[in-house]
């Protein structure tokens, strides 16, 4: 007997098609996975369980959950449903909460809203809860509030309010996907930890698919409103019927192929640079204060070599990032681009800039939406002593955007008329327009679905090969930095931990953090040693 | 990190460094004021005796006016004198200027806080009930009657209430105060008008900004988190989003209250009330340049002191404010 | 194109007409006193009654009406023309001293209401339509400064404003090239707010004798002159009253009607 049933479930809105035809359950005990690109309805199949549409939509089909048909029980109905019966888990850990209640008062309130009973004891049931979700009494008293925690505790927060009743059904939207690799994997312990200890079935949004093949027991791959295909994790990782499927599993694992390095010649040097930021006073007349988010950081990166930059989000790589970009000073050592150095006070020294460019994580945010292609791609052009102009300027537009695998005439265009991979297309386009010496990928690929992230790092390979690129690949997803660097930099806190040729440092770690890194990242199961054992039993 | 109970410190250095703006603020405010009476051309002692004044009487007025010492000692005189609550001597009156303003203040104060309380005690219902039914007809109605309230000018809709309801339906007088000897009720009925007619145009960029606010904060993903929970709409909008909307509404009341303030002196002239607004006025046609600039000051710095205030009632909302700044 | 646009500039341009059709025609001389024909009550001699005076309302209305335009128009061009340049420098200078300065110096000014800063201009030099100028320009710098200051900042964090700075565009540069076309949006529906906050602030300071002297007509005098006489000729505060609400109310709905159809995200300020 399932728990959660959701039978041919069609929904638009405005007359606008989300879901059509959606099947699937959700057992006590199990977890099911709904995965898929972004538009694929998981989502809005997750808030329709919630009965948390949007006023506008309208449905068809059934969901039943345990007896209640969803989409006919009114609102003060599901409101008694919510939080009792099913719980759920959002993304975002840093926007779930309320700023200005504690996250005693947060928890509680779950409780006082179902259950006739005093605050005090309330609170005792939510200081019960945040022991259970990891949050003991002595580092997290109720009386903290949200802006007190780091995105993995708010999460934990969230969790112990989903659960604080107990629900028989959890779900979770791409609960772990705003959070680092080490968090996640915690978080993800516990999902499966409450799930075994409560009975509780838990229906699970990610687009993570090797998240997907750790955590789940059936898994739901869902294309445009649509389910292509579902079945037993094990089953369909060994036999996937579906194209879609097996495209995206493949796109997941995307390997490519970049030509050898030349001999090494340094072009960036990186000595022992400290940048410090200073801090609020933390007593009245005290003294502020710095905070060092990059502690004595070395490296060379050579002429026509792919490196690359993991670490976790606040360990100084985003700061590194702009030092190097000569955007921000450095407290001290130096940061040389072909031995001079990057930053020059306030009035920037172009004959270095020209040298690097940048390519950055939000293919939505990287362009004035006011401008045009050609004008956004040749904006580099100002670094240059002698801009090329009139047909030359044209040539140099139309060849870059050739390179990227666009047309010429997408020139013309505004940006909004393009989709994100195409923009991040658009922006290797402008990096590559000056043909400087050194690119900085800053997360470039981070944002997108998995089926374009293997498109833009085939586009990668194909211009190191064409162009000799020489790049620096700031990442936190370990299986993309895997792929397209040659060598690679681990930073903690501030320091580079370890250093090494890629695939030395990804088979046979030495720093305890980066054992812990490459542990803690999911990993896709070999699927073709999957599907071989299936064949020979 | 190890901050349970709210941070005493941070608290203290929030309000210690508001405080210093603040300070800092009403010392370069007095001093372009000075500056500016300064300017003005004429020597408000020969102005008060006329063209055929005998030149040693005006240099014994200047004396006495304390008009003869240099301009920088004047300053520091005017601003020492002010924190003493010695505000001068009126050119015109010859009396104490503080006994003055204090008389008007009597009226000119408990005005503008009957209209801050009357508008604010309409604006935050009709925003969260607007804000609440949105884009259903209750909304829609609440925000036209706002469009409306926000276009007219307090005077002419003061005007209005005086022909209807003093001159018509004789309920109130028509103008003038009987001052708080007559009673607190007698006060308060013959500030009712002038209040009303302050308050309701006042109240309807509140409850716009109100409605706008609560909005933006029903679209947060910690309403959604709130219904998760199995709050229900109106629930999730009072706990979780009317104190989350104040945040911004106590930015407007702060700004608002300039207006108040200049509302209510042109309101003073539409009723005949004795307040701040009448002695300026008065002050102005007779060059009584100190009245003025006292009365000036210290618009300023209430203006001044309620951003003051709203700056801590911040910090009150937003436990963010508490612990880091 | 949204319903409260359309209203909104019916209502503008209706008032923006008649102004501009005073300077050629107007039904009577505004000045001309006809002491017989005084206290009129709206009628086909008179369309909207005589004065006490005798002088046409409606001519006076049409007169008025360029008075105030021009009075909100300039001290709105004052506040953009000054605020707007101190907002951008102040957001690409974000966190110097440059900036504190200039939010300081905002502070400040917000502290002198309109109605303050016109007590204080006609205390020292008199009274004119030219100090109510003044007063209102001066307020609004302000307004715009930091409005501008806040849409820019948000602007900077964006990727393309970092794209810019690699590029080794300077501050000055990616304001104009970056941050300005992205925030016309912005101040032009401010602008129009500002505009009727004008038009009620002028009204406010004539009608207390702060702007426009005699013999300039305008609605703000006009209101004042009506005060003693509302008893018995209701319609002489009535019909300048009216004339500045749907001036106020057209203007307000123009700027919220562009604000949703340039960009309803657009935070405009009500003060």
């Amino acid at each position: 007997m399932s728990l959660l049933s959701i039978e041919n479930l069609s929904l638009s809105i405005h007359r606008f098609d989300i879901l059509a035809d959606v099947s699937l359950s959700v057992a006590p005990g199990e977890i099911v996975a709904v995965t898929g690109e972004s538009g694929s309805g998981k989502s809005m199949t997750a808030l329709a369980v919630m009965g948390l549409l949007p006023d506008s939509a309208s449905t068809r089909g059934r969901i039943d959950l345990d007896g209640t048909d969803i989409l006919k029980t009114p609102e003060p109905g599901m409101c008694a449903i919510r939080g009792q019966r099913v719980g759920m888990v959002f993304q975002e850990p840093m926007t779930a909460l309320n700023p200005v209640k504690t996250i005693g008062d947060q928890v509680a309130e779950t409780i006082l809203v179902h259950k006739a009973m005093t605050p005090a004891k309330a609170l005792d049931r939510a200081r019960e809860m945040l022991d259970r979700v990891g949050l003991p009494a002595d580092r997290f008293p109720l009386s903290r509030y949200p802006h007190e925690l780091s995105g993995g505790q708010r999460q934990r927060v969230v969790i112990a309010m989903a659960i604080a009743l107990r629900p028989k059904l959890l779900i979770a939207d791409e609960p772990t996907t705003a959070l680092d690799v080490t968090t996640q994997a915690q978080i993800l312990d516990l999902l499966k930890g409450l799930v075994a200890d409560y009975g509780m079935g838990l229906l699970m949004i990610t687009h993570d698919l090797a998240v997907v093949a750790d955590m789940a027991d059936r898994i739901v791959v869902m294309r445009n409103g649509e389910v292509v295909e579902q079945g037993p994790t094990a089953d369909l990782l060994v036999n996937m019927q579906h194209p879609y499927t097996r495209m995206l599993f493949a796109a997941s694992g995307h390997q490519v192929s970049l030509p050898p390095p030349p001999a090494p010649v340094p072009l960036l040097q990186v000595q022992n640079v400290h940048r410090d930021y200073r801090l609020s006073r933390t007593r009245l007349f005290g003294d502020p204060g710095y905070f060092r988010a990059v502690n004595d950081v070395s490296f060379t990166l050579n002429r026509g070599e792919r490196l690359g930059l993991v670490g976790e989000s606040g360990c100084g790589k985003s700061t590194l990032t702009r030092a190097i970009l000569g955007l921000e000073n450095i407290q001290h050592g130096q940061i040389l681009l072909d031995g001079q150095p990057v930053f020059t006070g306030h009035k920037p020294n172009l004959a270095v800039r020209r040298k690097m460019q940048v390519v950055f994580q939000d293919p939505f945010g990287s362009f004035n939406p006011r401008h045009r292609v050609d004008r956004l791609i040749t904006e580099p052009f100002h670094l240059l002593v002698s801009p090329p102009t009139g047909t030359a300027r044209q040539d140099a537009i139309a060849e870059a955007l050739t390179a990227v695998g666009l047309r010429p005439q997408d020139a013309q265009k505004y940006i909004h008329e393009f989709s994100g991979g195409q923009r991040q297309r658009i922006a290797i386009a402008r990096a590559l327009i000056t043909r400087p010496d050194l690119i900085l990928f800053d997360e470039a690929v981070s944002a997108l679905d998995v089926s374009v992230r293997a498109q833009i790092l085939d586009l990668m390979a194909e211009l190191c090969t064409a162009y000799d690129l020489t790049y620096l690949f700031i990442s936190h997803d370990l299986s993309v930095v895997r792929t397209v660097t040659d060598r690679v930099l681990v930073m903690q806190a501030g320091q580079i931990v370890e250093a090494g040729e890629t695939a030395d440092v990804f088979t046979n770690p030495q720093h305890p953090y980066t054992q812990t890194l490459i542990a803690a990242a999911p990993q896709l199961p070999d699927l073709e040693a999957l599907q071989r054992r299936q064949s020979h039993v | 990190m190890g901050h349970h109970r709210p941070n005493v410190t941070a608290m203290l250095r929030y309000s210690l460094k508001r405080l210093t703006s603040l300070l800092i603020s009403l010392a370069v405010a007095s001093l372009v004021i000075f500056l500016v009476i300064e300017v003005a051309p004429g020597d408000p002692a020969s102005f008060m005796l006329g063209i055929n004044a005998q030149p040693d009487t005006v240099a014994a007025l200047r004396t006495e006016l304390g008009l003869d010492v240099p301009k920088w000692q004047r300053y520091l005189d005017w601003v020492g004198g002010m924190l003493r609550g010695d505000f001068g001597t009126s050119y015109t009156y010859r009396t104490p200027v503080a006994g003055m303003i204090g008389d008007r203040l009597w009226v000119s104060l408990p005005l503008a806080l009957f209209a801050l309380t009357l508008s604010t005690a309409i604006a935050f219902p009709a925003g969260i009930y607007a804000a609440s039914r949105r884009g259903k007809p209750g909304d829609v109605a609440v925000m036209g009657a706002t469009q409306l309230g926000v276009a007219v000018p307090n005077f002419w809709f003061a005007m209005m209430l005086v022909l209807i309801f003093a001159i018509n339906l004789r309920w109130f007088n028509a103008g003038g105060f009987v001052g708080w000897d007559a009673g607190f009720w007698a006060g308060i009925r013959s500030l009712t008008l002038p209040a009303i007619s302050l308050a309701l145009p006042q109240a309807a960029i509140l409850a716009r900004v109100m409605r706008s606010s609560l909005l933006d904060i029903l679209g947060e993903d910690f309403m959604r988190t709130a219904r998760a929970k199995g709050l229900s709409r109106r629930q999730a909008l009072w706990q979780h989003g009317v104190r989350n909307a104040l945040i911004p509404v106590l930015t407007i009341i702060g700004l608002q209250f300039s207006f108040l303030l200049a509302g209510s002196i042109i309101i003073e002239q539409v009723f005949y009330l004795p307040g701040l607004g009448r002695l300026v006025f008065q002050s102005i046609s007779s060059r009584d340049l100190i009245v003025v600039e006292s009365v000036v000051m210290l618009l300023v710095f209430s203006v001044i002191l309620v951003n003051f205030l709203v700056d801590l009632a911040y910090a009150l909302v937003d436990p963010r404010l508490r612990t880091r700044t | 194109m949204n319903r409260s646009l359309i209203i909104g500039i019916a209502l503008s341009s209706l008032v923006v007409c008649a102004a501009l059709l005073s300077f050629v025609w107007t039904p009577y001389d505004h000045t001309v006193m006809d002491i017989p024909a005084k206290l009129q009550l709206p009628g086909p001699a008179h369309w909207f009654g005589t004065d006490h005076f005798g002088r046409d309302i409606f001519s006076m209305i049409m007169v008025g009406a360029r008075t105030s335009i021009a009075v909100a128009l300039v001290a709105v061009g004052i506040g953009m023309v000054l605020g707007v340049p101190l907002g951008l420098t102040a957001a690409a200078r974000k966190g110097s001293w440059l900036d504190e300065v200039i939010m300081r110096g905002n502070d400040l000014v917000f502290a002198f209401p309109s109605l303050v800063i016109a007590i204080l201009i006609t205390a020292v030099f008199g009274a004119g339509a030219v100090n109510a100028i003044i007063a209102i320009g001066i307020f609004n710098i302000p307004v715009f400064a930091r409005i501008s200051r806040s849409a820019a900042l948000s602007l900077w964090e964006r990727d393309f404003i970092l794209a810019a700075r690699v590029c080794g565009k300077s501050g000055a540069r990616i304001s104009l090239e970056h941050i300005l076309p992205n925030v016309t949006n912005l101040l032009i529906v401010q602008g129009t707010i500002q505009f009727s906050l004008g038009i009620l602030a002028e009204a406010g300071l004539s009608y207390v004798g702060l702007g426009a002297q005699p013999p300039t007509p305008s609605w703000g005098r006009m209101l004042a002159d009506a005060q003693t006489m509302v008893s018995f000729a209701p319609h002489l505060a009535l019909i300048p009253g009216i004339a500045i609400i749907l001036t106020v109310l057209g203007l307000n709905l123009m700027g919220d009607g562009l604000r949703d159809y340039l960009d309803p995200r657009l935070r405009i300020s009500r003060t």
